[in-house]
């Protein structure tokens, strides 16, 4: 239980996500599963696609209509709780945050983490690495993945 | 008297890369711990600079003389007293090093009224 | 002897946010901080923040100290560095210690903003050389580029247990484990989530039995807790490790409020002895007004408001009406009820309640 060891059940995390035909386009996901007093998602989303309200404890709730995918949203969340998910061509990408040493580089291949921290089977690609003045030393990389890790994938972990 | 052994790890405690922070490493700065040379950075307090060095120990408890190093580092916890430049009972958690400073933790005397 | 409209004692978020306002209203101000820089332990947390833009959510501490000391460009501000202030009387005067020597202070109003100081945890040999707090480890490693060791165990999964083995990470030392006494996590969530992601095992139920290490710390020995909090018998385990993190608590710094003899109560939910205090943040007495962690150990965030409102009432009750003051009251206010409104505000409303605050 996640109040034990920090992870998130397959439901709660499957619930966080929009269906299937819908990841087409990118979309954020947000892994905030508790209430804590915090709304930067919500004011740093350019298409009001995140909804917390007046009360910030309230969980961020998400309009997959309005979000583009944009991923303003990952490095404005403190928590490092937001990803940017998409299917294509039987590849799952996904953008995360990363405040980590070394950075990847596009090109690479990596070893592919769940939330537990455990190696996936299959490693992923670094598809590209985006540091901007913006997202104030909160990388964001994009990597891709087998799409039957969509679930599972959350970070990247060692360069292969 | 309570006498201490030099004891170095002689690894190097500085990060040379960090993701968020960058840390200037301009200006080299000579000091003493207890007689023997050591150097750290401007910028540095004493007890950063000692902790550079590979020195954990900072003081010995009065009674069993037990090693202490420091817990705090904002000036709370007392265990990084060390006298400096002749001065007794300096926090060396606080004080920012300058050059040729002479921090020396060994004790001549202790009075303890029971 | 120097006389000022306002004192502030302590530079940290609540500090430096009540001279900000106390500006605003047009008193003659002086802060006096104990260490060689302003900002507190803002100057340390390299995350981003929490809260709302009014507290400079998203923006990271270390940035967050930086905006607070630019905002204090005033020529009415005098700034004391290196100054530890170590006498509170009731006439409204302080002593300070500076460069080895000792001078008085007068001022009409007194604001006390020394935040607090790390617990500690008794376990055998808790004195070996290699165990810090967590605070100091992140002094040592975010001011001055130092590591603490290389591979570090951290006691207690508060927000900055948390925090602190995510930035140990950050720096390049590995984190072996992190034990937490009671049955579950006690910080935020998706702290949690960010640090088991990267592999580091959260132990719950589980304290540290003793500290193994010839003049330094080398490894040490966990023990079970049963739900109780009674350690279960053969359970222990070996971890060994070149630094130990303790990360058990804080406890109001009240010293002066006590030496000088303040009304004050232990209020756990608070962290320890606080002062009771007025809606307008004044202590029992007279022209002293308190905020931040001395009067109860919360976020940042909440310190910042709390020092605004306490130097927006030292202002009021000493003839410096702040030019937006019915406004600012107000926000302010509201601003404080959110932060404290969710699930992770209960134990601060407990608290409060406690030394006589209604937040509902």
């Amino acid at each position: 239980m996640i109040e034990k060891t920090g992870v998130a059940t397959i439901e709660m995390i499957k619930s966080k996500f929009p269906k299937k035909e819908v990841l087409t386009r990118p979309k954020a996901i947000i892994e905030c599963y508790t209430e804590i007093p915090c709304n930067p998602c919500s004011t740093s989303c350019p298409f009001d696609a995140i909804y917390i309200g007046k009360d910030i404890n309230q969980i961020p709730r998400i309009d997959f209509d309005k979000c583009t995918g944009c991923s303003s949203c990952i490095s404005a969340c403190p928590g490092l709780a937001i990803m940017v998910a998409m299917i294509k061509d039987g590849k799952a990408y996904f953008k995360i945050p990363y405040e980590l040493l070394p950075l990847p580089v596009r090109g690479e291949k990596w070893t592919a983490l769940n939330r537990y921290g455990r190696v996936l089977d299959k490693p992923c690609f670094i598809e590209n690495v985006m540091v901007t003045k913006k997202n104030d030393k909160t990388a964001i990389v994009t990597v891709s993945i087998e799409q039957p890790y969509l679930y599972e994938f959350v970070t990247v972990g060692k360069k292969l | 008297m309570i006498k201490y052994v030099l004891e170095e790890s002689g690894e190097d405690m500085r990060i040379d890369e960090h993701p968020i922070l960058t840390f200037a490493k301009d200006k080299k700065i000579r000091f003493t711990f207890n007689g023997k040379e050591m150097f750290g950075y401007l910028g540095d307090t004493i007890a950063a600079a000692l902790v550079d060095n590979g020195i954990m120990e900072f003081s010995k408890s009065v009674i069993h003389e037990r090693p202490r190093g420091f817990y705090c580092a904002i000036g709370n916890c007392g265990s990084c007293n060390m006298t400096v430049n002749g001065v007794e009972n300096v926090k060396t958690c606080l004080t920012l090093l300058e050059e040729n400073m002479v921090v020396e933790n060994e004790l001549s005397e202790v009075i303890i009224n029971d | 002897m120097i006389e000022k409209d306002l004192v502030v004692i302590g530079g940290g978020p609540a500090g430096l946010s009540a001279c900000k306002v106390a500006l605003d209203a047009g008193m003659k101000v002086a802060v006096f901080e104990r260490s060689f820089l302003l900002g507190g332990q803002l100057v340390k947390q390299t995350h981003k923040f929490f809260g709302s833009e009014s507290q400079y959510a998203r923006t990271r501490g270390i940035d967050i100290a930086k905006i607070l000391i630019d905002e204090l460009d005033n020529t009415d501000l005098e700034v004391f560095l290196n100054a530890t202030v170590v006498g509170l009387y009731k006439d409204n005067v302080i002593t300070v210690y500076q460069d080895n020597k000792y001078f008085k202070v007068k001022a009409k109003a007194i604001i006390i903003a020394t935040g607090a100081s790390e617990k500690f945890l008794a376990f055998e040999n808790n004195d070996l050389p290699g165990i810090y707090g967590a605070g100091a480890v992140q002094t040592l490693m975010n001011i001055h580029g130092v590591l603490p060791g290389k591979e570090v165990v951290m006691v207690g999964s508060g927000n900055i247990g948390l925090i602190v083995s995510y930035q140990l990470i950050q720096a390049g030392v590995k984190v072996k484990a992190l034990i937490e006494a009671a049955g579950k996590i006690g910080g935020y969530q998706v702290h949690a989530s960010k640090l088991r992601r990267l592999g580091v095992d959260i132990i719950t139920n589980t304290t540290v039995k003793r500290a193994v290490g010839d003049g330094k710390i080398e490894k040490i020995v966990t023990v079970k807790l049963d739900d109780s909090w009674n350690e279960i018998e053969g359970s222990e385990q070996e971890i060994s490790c070149d630094a130990l993190c303790i990360s058990v608590g804080l406890s109001p710094m009240h010293m002066l409020l006590s030496m000088a003899e303040a009304n004050m109560t232990y209020v756990g939910e608070l962290g320890g002895l606080v002062p009771i205090k007025s809606c307008d943040y004044e202590t029992s007495l007279a022209h002293v007004y308190a905020c931040g962690d001395v009067t109860g150990i919360e976020e940042a965030s909440s310190a910042m408001v709390e020092g605004k409102i306490a130097g927006l009432m030292a202002a009021k009750h000493a003839g410096f009406i702040h030019p937006d003051y019915e406004a600012l009251e107000n926000e302010l206010n509201n601003q404080l009820c959110v932060l404290r409104q969710g699930p992770c505000g209960e134990k601060i409303r407990c608290g409060l309640k406690k030394v006589g605050e209604v937040y509902d």
